[in-house]
């Protein structure tokens, strides 16, 4: 064992480079898992984006499939990802309900009579109360919901043809169909 | 022009490198003189190109040839002049020019003031270093060139950053690749010695100038980043275990480990293993820093994508170094079997205590860094690892480490007594525990009484040394009084850090104008708001006007500020860093109608923290001047 | 070696320094751990709190609990506006009656461990925890191995 004593910081050394790499390959130390999917949509109460007087409860959530978008007239991949979302609209496929997130309700129409409005309701989170409990650290941020009101799953980014195409459209299909 | 003959002149280093790499340790194998020689006109020439380099990049930021895509990238014509050069390393490719001239400087400093080193060690570590420089430039050249051109020229620069249009944070790099590049040095010249067969009391003699140089600069380095930290990010945060802060950390605790080393080792010829391997870890930290900075590593959620790729290079070229180094060390383990042992009771016992701690610290605030990355990389999970993890394990090594410093120098060098260790222990125990006491019932905390206490250990400590050669005070060597000062820096940090983690207190609330806030014997009144226009950017500012205990106190004035060209809003802090008491005020949202939102702080002794660090930066500096240090010494008369 | 011919002084010696260390080095870690210790404990819910109290225990809380779209700091420091947010939910459950470790919990729960500053004592950080403490012993072990080889 003596003479394996000089090679213990050699060693030690490659275990530790190995684990850079492979730190380096994960690249991110960014996307969290998201610690909610297959529980209940929180429970949550907030108006609409252009009615003060509304009140959307999650009930609202229940009965078909919905694809909830967190964005903000603050946040610049929203920018990119919207021509997505508006191209997703027009399939038809799926309800798209937009979470406002920390805006104000001027610059939040504003944007989107600019980049136009995908969404079958718009639901107005200025304080974060819907986000904490969504676990969302920044936008966009996208939750696939069942017709009962499940979380699915959990897209932190932007929503690209790709994404759509290979991970969520499946996974309505799948849901669709009653697994 | 200018920057196409910058990238001549960057590959005529990385040319000349490569040759001071091969050419010199061939020939030391050969015993070859005029391939020896060779190493320092190389280095010579390695370091002039590289300055050239470096200073035409610097003409091209001060005269803002934005066709040079870094100066368009980063600069701007309506900068000052002094952010406009600043500006040169601010950014990824020009910290990288940077970081290869200093190691071109300390590689050029061999030829120079390295004479009294033996012919084939001094061609050998220069070899190295030519190793290092081709590694490190190549890199600058192939993936991060400072000198690519833009071919549409744009009218002006995209505007510096606002953070970086500082001082603290200008210069604060500088040192830092001073300090921690500059430990490059001991590395060469370990792997030299490792080549060479011979680690020994002479060896390391040749070592300490170097350790102590590039030690003493981070040090300044570490100092002014937290100054930086601390008046720029707005809520008085001088240090807040955040990863890049902690890869400057431990070359410095390994870097402090090794000057301690080099004491021991150059005197009593022990421990030469500690010795080479401190020598070889700290740079080779110094490498994992430099990784971890540029490669994203370690970034939080949803910050910018950093090049991967760049990671791989430099991981790549920490892996061959150090790799290497590690390797080298096995192969010689057995020709290091230590010359003697040493007797736990003895100021070399103490020293070996006190290298095993810092090099124990070292090892936690690594795991602690480096631990959310393994965790992730074997399972997936995400956690954290924060302030308080850090806190409470880091300062109980500190806490032993102190206890030690304040004894340790007093015991006689190769063999003391226990009787002595007692009768010292006696002699500074009470004042320890009659200080613990005091500030324990006066100022309401254990902990802070602790720190207190142990700063008053250290300096009672220090001075009995002091005291003890007080006849003779006037022929001691530089080197005793760099002990003095760099023990009594860490007294006064100790205390200052103590100070400001235990008592200072902070408040926040809406304030309207001719509101007040009062927090212990500080009352802040926010007197009144303004909002125009400067530069580059509109303000909000808001003035408070400060008493303590009814006297009138010097106002601050706390900015909101917005950068149309970057869109970027920063907060500038207003405060008073006064000799004992520093206040704070920071401003947030708010308006006319319901007040602002403001944040208030009172930091005691929050200045002493940089002016210790100053101090024993200072004590390595003052102990490069030691008479037994003096380059032309070349017998082992010490 | 030199076996039974060690002088007593030395033995003492060696003995009265390294007591001296591990009662030194276990009372700078109690002293030192103590107060932190202290303070966990969270405050209970009571019919009526204080502003000041709120304001307190809010600040305790929001020291421990990571800003997540920050580099690295609490959310009592950072300036972002989720950090904001997360600020003013934890006041607004400590009014509502949650203990200090509720807030905690209601924040673990929909962030994960991220969130949370100082890393739970749990299977995947046994080894972050014991590792410092296992180093100091192992570290003093040697010395004393280390200080009885003499030449």
């Amino acid at each position: 064992m003596n003479s394996l004593k000089p090679y213990i910081p050699l060693i030690a050394f490659v275990i530790l480079v190995i684990g850079f790499a492979v730190g380096l390959k994960q690249g991110d130390l960014r996307k969290l898992e998201s610690t909610l999917i297959d529980q209940p949509f929180p429970d949550f109460s907030l108006t609409t984006l252009d009615d003060l007087g509304s009140n959307i409860t999650e009930a609202e959530l229940k009965g078909s499939i919905s694809l909830i978008n967190i964005f903000g007239s603050w946040c610049v991949a929203c920018v990119q990802e919207h021509p997505n979302l508006m191209q997703i609209a027009q399939t038809n496929r799926i309800r798209l309900i937009g979470v406002n997130w920390r805006d104000s309700r001027v610059k939040g129409r504003a944007w989107l009579d600019r980049y136009g409005d995908p969404y079958s309701l718009i639901l107005f989170d200025d304080s974060s109360q819907l986000a904490i409990d969504l676990g969302v650290t920044g936008a966009p941020e996208t939750f696939l919901v069942d017709h009962e009101g499940r979380i699915r799953y959990k897209h932190v980014g932007i929503v690209t043809r790709d994404v759509w195409m290979e991970t969520l459209l499946p996974l309505i299909k799948s849901l669709e169909s009653g697994t | 022009m200018i920057a196409e003959l910058g990238h001549i002149l960057l590959i005529t280093a990385l040319v000349i490198a490569f040759l001071q790499a091969v050419l010199p340790l061939w020939g030391a194998a050969k015993n070859n003189k005029a391939l020896m020689d060779f190493a320092g006109r190389a280095a010579l020439l390695q370091c002039a190109a590289i300055i050239g380099a470096f200073a035409l990049l610097t003409t091209a930021f001060v005269t803002s040839d934005f066709s040079v895509k870094l100066v368009a990238e980063h600069s701007h014509s309506a900068k000052p002049l002094l952010y406009k050069i600043t500006g040169v390393w601010a950014n990824h490719e020009g910290s990288m020019l940077l970081w290869v001239l200093i190691l071109s400087i300390y590689g050029a400093m061999l030829p120079i003031f390295g004479k009294a080193l033996p012919d084939t060690l001094r061609a050998r570590a220069l070899g190295i270093q030519g190793l290092l420089g081709v590694g490190f430039i190549g890199f600058t050249v192939f993936t991060s060139s400072p000198f690519l051109r833009l071919e549409n020229v744009p009218i002006d620069g995209n505007g510096l950053n606002p953070l970086l249009q500082d001082p603290g944070l200008a210069f604060h790099p500088p040192f830092l690749y001073l300090g921690y590049v500059g430990f490059s040095l001991a590395f060469s010249l370990a792997c030299a010695a490792l080549i060479e067969g011979k680690i020994d009391a002479i060896w390391a003699r040749w070592l300490r100038p170097w350790v102590l140089l590039a030690w003493s600069f981070l040090t300044v380095g570490i100092t002014l980043g937290s100054l930086w930290a601390y008046y720029e990010l707005g809520w008085g945060g001088w240090w807040m275990w955040d990863p890049v802060e902690n890869v400057s950390f431990m070359p410095w605790l390994a870097g402090t480990a090794l000057l301690h080393s080099i004491l021991v080792l150059g005197t009593r010829h022990s421990l030469p293993s500690w010795t080479v391997l401190l020598a070889i870890s700290t740079f080779s930290l110094s490498l994992i820093g430099t990784f971890v900075v540029r490669s994203g590593v370690l970034i939080s959620v949803h910050a910018f994508a950093v090049d991967p790729a760049r990671g791989v290079y430099i991981l790549s070229l920490l892996t061959l170094y150090t790799g290497a180094a590690l390797g080298l060390y096995a192969w010689r383990a057995k020709t290091l079997q230590a010359h003697s042992g040493f007797d736990p009771v003895s100021k070399s016992g103490a020293l070996v205590l006190n290298n095993l701690l810092l090099v124990i610290a070292t090892a936690t605030v690594f795991l602690g860094t480096f631990y959310p990355l393994f965790i992730d990389a074997i399972s997936v999970d995400k956690i954290t690892v924060g302030a308080p993890y850090f806190n409470k394990t880091f300062t109980p090594i500190m806490v032993i480490l102190i206890l030690i410093m304040g004894v340790g120098p007093l015991l006689k060098w190769e063999k003391d007594n226990s009787k002595n260790l007692l009768g010292y222990v006696k002699k500074l125990a009470p004042v320890f525990i009659i200080a613990l006491v005091l500030f324990g019932l006066t100022g309401g905390s254990w902990g802070g009484a602790l720190g207190l206490a142990l700063a008053v250990y250290i300096t009672a400590g220090t001075l009995f040394v002091v005291w003890r050669r007080r006849k003779v005070i006037g022929s001691q060597p530089a080197g005793f009084f760099g002990f003095i000062l760099g023990h009594m820096g860490m007294a006064v940090t100790t205390m200052a850090i103590t100070c400001m983690s235990v008592w200072s207190v902070d408040q926040a609330a809406r304030l309207n104008i001719g509101e007040s806030l009062k927090i212990g014997q500080h009352t802040f009144t926010l007197s009144k708001m303004d909002s125009d226009q400067r530069e580059n950017y509109e303000y909000l500012a808001g003035t408070f006007s400060i008493s303590k205990n009814g006297q009138e106190l010097k106002p601050v004035t706390a900015e909101q500020r917005y950068y149309p060209v970057r869109k970027m809003v920063t907060t500038e802090a207003g405060f008073n860093l006064g000799i004992k008491d520093t206040v704070f005020a920071a401003l947030s949202e708010g308006n006319k109608e319901k007040g602002w939102v403001v944040r208030v702080y009172y930091q005691p002794m929050v200045i002493w923290i940089w002016i210790g660090g100053i101090m024993i930066a200072l004590g390595g500096f003052v102990s490069l001047a030691d008479r037994r240090l003096r380059f032309n010494t070349n017998s082992d008369q010490i | 070696m030199d076996g039974n011919a060690v002088t007593p002084d030395k033995i003492i010696g060696e003995r009265y320094m390294i007591r001296h260390l591990l009662i030194s080095s276990i009372f700078a870690i109690t002293l030192v751990s103590a107060p932190t210790l202290l303070a966990q404990t969270s405050a209970e819910s009571s019919v009526s709190i204080s502003e000041a109290e709120i304001e307190s225990r809010a600040k305790d809380v929001g020291r421990a609990l990571r800003c997540v779209v920050c580099q690295n700091q609490s959310i009592e420091e950072s300036d972002a506006s989720l950090a904001e947010d997360m600020r003013i939910l934890v006041r607004a459950r400590i009014r509502e009656g949650d203990s200090n470790e509720a807030v905690m919990d209601y924040m673990q729960s929909r962030y994960g461990d991220f969130v949370l500053l100082e890393p739970p004592v749990q299977k995947n950080t046994y080894i972050l925890w014991a590792f410092p403490f296992l180093l100091l012993v192992m570290g003093f072990l040697w010395f004393v191995r280390a200080a009885r080889k003499q030449t």
